[in-house]
């Protein structure tokens, strides 16, 4: 799987929520693209990562 | 008197001072935004720091209006994704749409943020783009749905100035928008005039955050801006151009 434009194989299928909590990221503050796509939300339980997805995940920080 | 407000997108504000929250401390962030009485502050969207650390959402207080930047979007389909996943992060729907390909001037791209400004409007987006002031730029945005006009002062982070002020009185003048004075502004002096033109607000950013004090800051801008504002209501006074005027009444001297 691709995390942000870096490679970081994945060893099985895991929830979109599990993974990012497993990271340490807050779920409330982050947006998810799936393969291009918008993931909301509401879908973080149920969408399962798969090796081959690229994900972008990403949050607000200090810009003018 | 009734109150002076500025309304963009249904929301109302009374501070007129907006600022960009780029090139702070985090620990400086929220105190700036109480000394400068803000009430609309800008941020960016970038990828997740992994790591942990800290999320500048901590210390922005609940009460301020969110508005993200697209910036990092070199075209109008950049800033259109970045505005969809913004406004993911559950904070509301306004986006100031900034497209930037170039790279010495970091001047906008004013005709790609026009075809941004389009797909975004109808997508329910409160958009407020960032141009170089043209006034036929404008007028398209207003036409395309723009909740306010964001011209630049000077380039980003110059804090040069209002060299573009008779480019913005044009804006000023003949859209009726709340036109929004972003970029280059380096000083309140700056900021108050153009307040003092009819700007509804100024945003400022690089001129607090590369102050020695920063707080101190954030309120010499807020006091500038009310300042600029007052003056504006109040109707300046008139200039002459080739002659002097008493002040002083100019009978009752104490000669024959």
């Amino acid at each position: 799987m691709k995390l942000n434009g870096e490679n970081r194989p994945l060893e099985e299928p895991v929830s979109l929520l599990a993974y990012l909590t497993a990271l340490g990221c807050d779920p409330g503050k982050v947006a998810v693209e799936q393969n291009g796509q918008i993931v909301p939300k509401a879908q973080f339980a149920s969408v399962v990562l798969k090796d081959t997805d690229e994900l972008e995940v990403v949050s607000f920080v200090g810009g003018g | 008197m009734q109150q002076d407000t500025l309304i963009i997108g249904g929301k109302e504000f009374t501070s007129r001072f907006f600022l960009g929250t780029g090139k702070f401390s985090l620990e400086k962030t929220k105190e700036t935004i109480e000394s400068g009485e803000v009430e609309m502050v800008t941020l960016a969207l970038r990828r997740a720091n992994l790591g942990g650390g800290g999320n500048i959402l901590d210390y922005i207080p609940k009460t301020v209006t969110l508005l993200p930047n697209t910036s990092g979007a070199r075209d109008a389909k950049e800033a259109v994704r970045i505005a969809r996943l913004a406004r993911e992060l559950g904070c509301g729907d306004f986006v100031k749409i900034e497209v930037i390909n170039d790279t010495k001037y970091l001047m906008p791209d004013n005709a790609e943020t026009i075809k941004a400004t389009e797909i975004l409007a109808k997508e329910g987006f409160v958009v407020l783009p960032y141009i170089s002031p043209d006034l036929i730029a404008a007028r398209a945005l207003r036409d395309a749905g723009a909740a306010a006009i964001m011209p630049l002062g000077a380039p980003i982070g110059s804090n040069k100035g209002l060299l573009t002020r008779d480019f913005v009185r044009m804006l000023i003048e003949e859209i009726d928008l709340p036109i929004v004075v972003d970029a280059g502004i380096g000083r309140p002096s700056q900021a108050c005039e153009a307040m003092e033109m009819g700007a509804a607000a100024v945003l400022a950013n690089t001129a607090v955050a590369t102050a020695k004090d920063v707080v101190a800051m954030a309120r010499a801008f807020k006091l500038a801006v009310q300042a600029g504002r007052t003056a504006y209501l109040a109707g300046l006074g008139r200039v002459l151009e080739y002659t002097g005027e008493a002040s002083s009444p100019l009978t009752g001297f104490l000669q024959d």
